[in-house]
């Protein structure tokens, strides 16, 4: 360790020269969810609480069913990319990794098992 | 130079010394609402997954989160949903450098709570008004 310059040490520890497109595809994504988000509420609201055949039958269509693994999708991207924010602020050295792949696979799990539920239904 | 010990120099206090105020709170409720979402999403996924899958999977999970817990949980959640992205607004907002003189922003802060409960109440209306 000892071995290395104090440049040699920082590189990677701070600005990593992506910031500025996390923060771009997180303004995208926002836009996107900005839109999808209250449809989302409206189509999923008015289905839940209803019988399997009801539900079933309302994904079958092909808006309710695009919404839905849509703001899924991209819901659990943006949650991704926020929670990641999370664990870089409040968790420390080793764990921090654990966290962030923990995370990762937990959105990406979640994506998909939605988008594929959805799609089951659909098809 | 990195090596030099950074933890036993006196700090200038920071956070703790000031009264919470309300950019303060919507800013660490956007954070809180944001992950805590999380909750919703997982629910929202394995109903789905549920109905998929078969009748008796979804009678199950259908009645977990439509009991008065899953009702408390789901209502927190659209609370949460709206108060996020009013919330997400305002960052956008405040993304084109507009907005952020003290007054406007505690403004836009009142507009994100008073907004999202308003919100909340105004879609479990329209929800329940169409069944």
């Amino acid at each position: 360790m000892a071995f290395l310059t104090d440049r040699k040490r920082a590189t990677g520890m701070g600005s990593a020269r992506e910031g500025t497109n996390r923060h771009w595809s997180m303004t995208v994504n926002s836009y996107g969810l900005l839109v999808l988000i209250p449809l989302f509420i409206f189509t999923f609201g008015s289905v839940l609480g209803k019988s399997h055949e009801e539900v079933t039958a309302y994904f079958n269509h092909p808006v309710p069913a695009l919404i839905t693994a849509l703001t899924i999708w991209f819901g659990m991207m943006h949650f991704r990319a926020g929670v990641r924010v999370l664990i870089e602020d409040y968790v420390h050295g080793f764990n921090r990794e654990i966290w962030i792949i923990v995370m990762n696979c937990v959105s990406y799990a979640l994506a998909v098992t939605g988008v594929f539920a959805v799609l089951k239904m659909a098809l | 130079m990195a090596d030099v010990n950074r933890g036993n120099r006196p700090l200038s206090p920071h956070i703790s010394i000031y009264r919470f105020q309300l950019p303060a709170i919507t800013s660490i409720l956007t954070r809180i609402t944001g992950n805590a979402l999380l909750v919703g999403a997982f629910l929202v996924v394995w109903w789905l997954l549920a109905a998929a899958t078969s009748e008796h999977y979804f009678a199950l999970v259908n009645g977990l989160i439509t009991s008065w817990f899953g009702d408390l949980v789901m209502l927190g959640s659209l609370w949460a949903l709206w108060y996020h992205l009013l919330a997400g607004v305002r960052h956008l907002i405040w993304d084109q450098g507009k907005g952020l003189e003290m007054k406007t922003a505690e403004k836009l802060g009142w507009a994100v709570v008073i907004g999202s409960v308003v919100l909340t109440l105004v879609t479990v209306v329209v929800l329940n008004g169409g069944m």
